[in-house]
């Protein structure tokens, strides 16, 4: 049967059981927008900005698993999309984004709102199209699935000029896809995995560096399995959050610039690093000629690019981790290694995270870690970049597996609202937690329109100081305390929310902090909770720029975080 | 780090923007590319494509594999280590009078180069060779005044029974 473009693009489509669109349309995306008319089953959401339909794609990807889809006009639609598309590329994120196109004739030639979409994304797509005929439309949607989801997950963007939008071709999905270019290796070499195992059953002080690789891939049990099997502590990236859970006797935390100190030194005294679907981003690094200076590694991956981009390997393992971590597991011993866990334990108590009590004053990390309680850690926490991001990541500990979403290697200020607004699509069965700096918070804060739309159940909490907290924080530290352009006028956000109908509160003292969550908690829907909390509180522990993680700064005050940790969970 | 030149054969789908495809990477990485060569290969819709690049032997293990993670790449092999014929062409106009011009031709001769036009203060030489040669060639001429050079840049080939890549 004949079908125009558009109905062979929502076809396809469904064939890929996509339920959800993010987007915004315009001109030259007018045909698809109205062939949606006929497939009610293609849910869409209709976000306030073309950064928020790429970031929402993204949230829906990250706690669904699935690629997430995101439509956009030509040309000012394609370029607000870039943010978002930038941001799924760096954070290995499976997004499916399509853009109208000015019609064939159009093209080169400057047209209205023509831009040169596929030219601009290239580098930050894992690849991209322009359609050129109806009748590769099917076929291109079926490959664009395939490759946004299989080996390293990433963004796909589709430009469809307007004419083949309208053009009529015969519907197949059948057909099987060619693509010699494109093989991803799955499955780990034996020798390496042997090899590997040896060094693991030698090894006296190993460490597991667990990244986003083991969420992608799910390979949860099969971490655990290895943990505990050889009693390994396992310290997560930032991405590789709620990898591993954050209360298991074996957590060792998480590294890089704001990670636990323990957690950075435990690194340097290491005599082997497992580094499971991680990239030795330099965040996560600090210096790289003193990372892990007494070990050896092994480097488990999916992308061979990343073996060896920034740190020598000893054993390098391309495949996905959880069949890579399955075949291996097979030839691990069970070992003990009390005594270097022993020695962690020493570190732990010699160089803990500062308390979130902040000498009672009204400090984020407080307000996080009632949100924590609140929550019993169960939540799915969405945060922006900053700040509240770190203090998110240090004191909500994260027990249940892929519920840490936040914006790492692009780190993207704005990412938490309309990412929430996508996992809380994905996500629809309970309440999302949005934590948001203020200064993150004003950069897509137009997407309270679409939550209120869409009656979305996120509960956004703002740690309100007044700053951009983070390069203020630099600027004490590094730049003489001279606040150029830090201090930030804020628009009352509980009348903002008013303004919506989303119901909100100011919160300014600690005793108010609990009775206000369990009040956001108990409201179905959205509700958002405008923290005031200290100006000038800084984020402790800090790996200064250019140093080694060794040489990690420590929380100048005294009081420490303890929690009770289990032996299995 | 000890950089070297390093020659590189990719097979690469016949679609359109996969040139764009490569030479982006090769910016946005700040990978040295010398030379590129691009042209069909034995197989339908692929072409070959021979890179000679500049750096160390790590970085240049990093373009291979980045270039491999291209979709529209199909393999990439770096030949430098392997026993290969390298050859490029260059046609390079020299100021001619003459004085001079028998003096050119003897130079072309001795690098079994060609004259494929002369006019009446000019020879446009047509040389192949591997890189050094046509160099060579190159800094000869020099004294009599280039007028214009256009070089084809590396193609290569592994010698014996067994295909490049």
């Amino acid at each position: 049967m004949k079908m125009t473009g558009s109905q062979i693009l929502c076809e396809s489509l469904t064939k890929e059981n996509v339920e959800v669109i993010f987007g915004i349309l315009g001109g030259s995306i007018l045909p698809l927008y109205d062939t949606l008319t006929q497939y009610p089953q293609l849910r869409h959401v209709l976000v306030r900005h073309e950064q928020a339909a790429a970031h929402a794609a993204e949230g829906y990807a990250r706690v669904t698993g699935k690629p997430g889809v995101c439509f956009a006009t030509s040309g000012p639609g394609a370029t607000n999309l870039v943010t978002g598309i930038a941001d799924a590329y760096l954070d290995s994120t499976p997004v499916v984004a399509v853009t109208g196109q000015v019609a064939t004739p159009f093209i080169g030639k400057d047209a209205f709102q023509e831009i040169d979409i596929t030219g601009i994304t290239l580098p930050i797509t894992k690849h991209n199209y322009l359609v050129s005929d109806a009748s590769f439309v099917a076929q291109t949607v079926k490959e664009a699935f395939y490759v946004a989801k299989s080996g390293r997950p990433g963004p796909i963007l589709i430009d469809i000029p307007k004419d083949i939008q309208v053009n009529q071709s015969e519907f197949d999905y059948t057909t099987k896809l060619v693509m010699p270019g494109y093989k991803p290796t799955l499955n780990g070499h034996p020798a390496q995995l042997k090899k590997a195992a040896r060094l693991i059953a030698d090894a006296r002080k190993p460490v597991i560096i667990a990244g986003h690789g083991i969420i992608i891939s799910e390979a949860y049990d099969e971490l655990k399995e290895l943990a505990e099997k050889a009693q390994i502590p396992v310290i997560t990236t930032l991405l590789g959050i709620s990898s591993f859970p954050g209360s298991h006797i074996l957590s060792y935390g998480w590294l890089g610039m704001h990670g636990m100190a323990y957690s950075n030194k435990a690194i340097d005294a290491a005599d082997l690093v497992i580094a499971i679907g991680m990239r030795f981003d330099d965040r996560a690094t600090g210096k790289v000629s003193g990372f892990a200076p007494r070990a050896k590694v092994i480097h488990i991956d999916i992308d061979p690019a990343e073996i060896g981009k920034n740190v020598k390997v000893d054993v390098p393992i391309v495949g996905d981790v959880k069949n890579v971590l399955k075949s291996m597991n097979k030839y691990i011993d069970v070992l003990d290694n009390r005594e270097w866990l022993e020695e962690l334990e020493e570190l732990q108590a010699k160089h803990p995270l500062g308390s979130f009590e902040g000498e009672g004053r009204m400090v984020p990390q407080f307000v996080i870690r009632k949100i924590w309680e609140a929550t019993r850690g169960e939540a799915t926490v969405v945060t922006g970049v900053g700040q509240h991001q770190m203090w998110t990541a240090q004191y909500y500990t994260f027990d249940r597996p892929n519920t840490f979403i936040t914006s790492g290697g692009l780190g993207t200020m704005g990412f938490e609202l309309p990412a929430s607004v996508g996992a809380a699509v994905g996500r629809p069965e309970e309440a999302i937690w949005c934590i948001a700096g203020d200064g993150s918070f004003q950069m897509t804060m137009q997407e309270l329109g679409t939550i209120a739309q869409e009656r979305l159940n996120i509960k956004i909490a703002i740690m309100n100081n007044g700053y951009l907290g983070m390069v203020r924080q630099w600027q004490e530290m590094f730049y003489g305390k001279r606040y150029m352009a830090t201090p930030l006028g804020c628009p009352d956000f509980v009348k903002l929310a008013g303004a919506y109908d989303i119901p909100a509160l100011n919160v300014t003292r600690r005793e108010d902090v609990e009775p206000a969550i369990q009040q956001a908690m108990e409201n179905p829907g959205c509700f958002l909770l405008n923290f005031v909390v200290e100006p000038e509180e800084n984020v402790y522990p800090m790996v200064p720029p250019g140093a080694s993680l060794a040489e990690v700064m420590e929380t100048p005050r005294k009081e420490v975080l303890t929690w009770p940790r289990k032996s299995t969970l | 780090m000890a950089t070297q030149k390093h020659t590189i054969v990719a097979l690469v789908l016949d679609k359109p923007g996969v040139f764009n495809r490569i030479s982006s990477l090769f910016r946005r990485r700040g990978f040295n590319m010398d030379s590129i060569a691009v042209g069909h290969s034995e197989l339908h819709n692929i072409s070959r494509v021979t890179i000679v690049v500049d750096g160390s032997t790590v970085q240049v293990e990093q373009v291979r594999k980045q270039l491999e993670k291209n979709i529209d790449v199909v393999k990439v092999t770096d030949i430098t280590q392997r026993d290969t014929i390298t050859r490029e062409l260059a046609l390079i106009k020299v100021h001619a009078n003459p004085g001079t011009r028998s003096e050119i031709i003897q130079i072309v001769t001795i690098f079994r180069a060609k004259i494929v036009d002369v006019s009446a203060d000019s020879l446009t030489v047509e040389v192949t060779g591997d890189t050094p040669k046509v160099d060579t060639l190159y800094k000869l001429l020099k004294a009599f005044g280039i007028k214009e050079i256009a070089r084809t840049g590396c193609i290569a080939m592994t010698r014996g029974d067994n295909a490049s890549i």
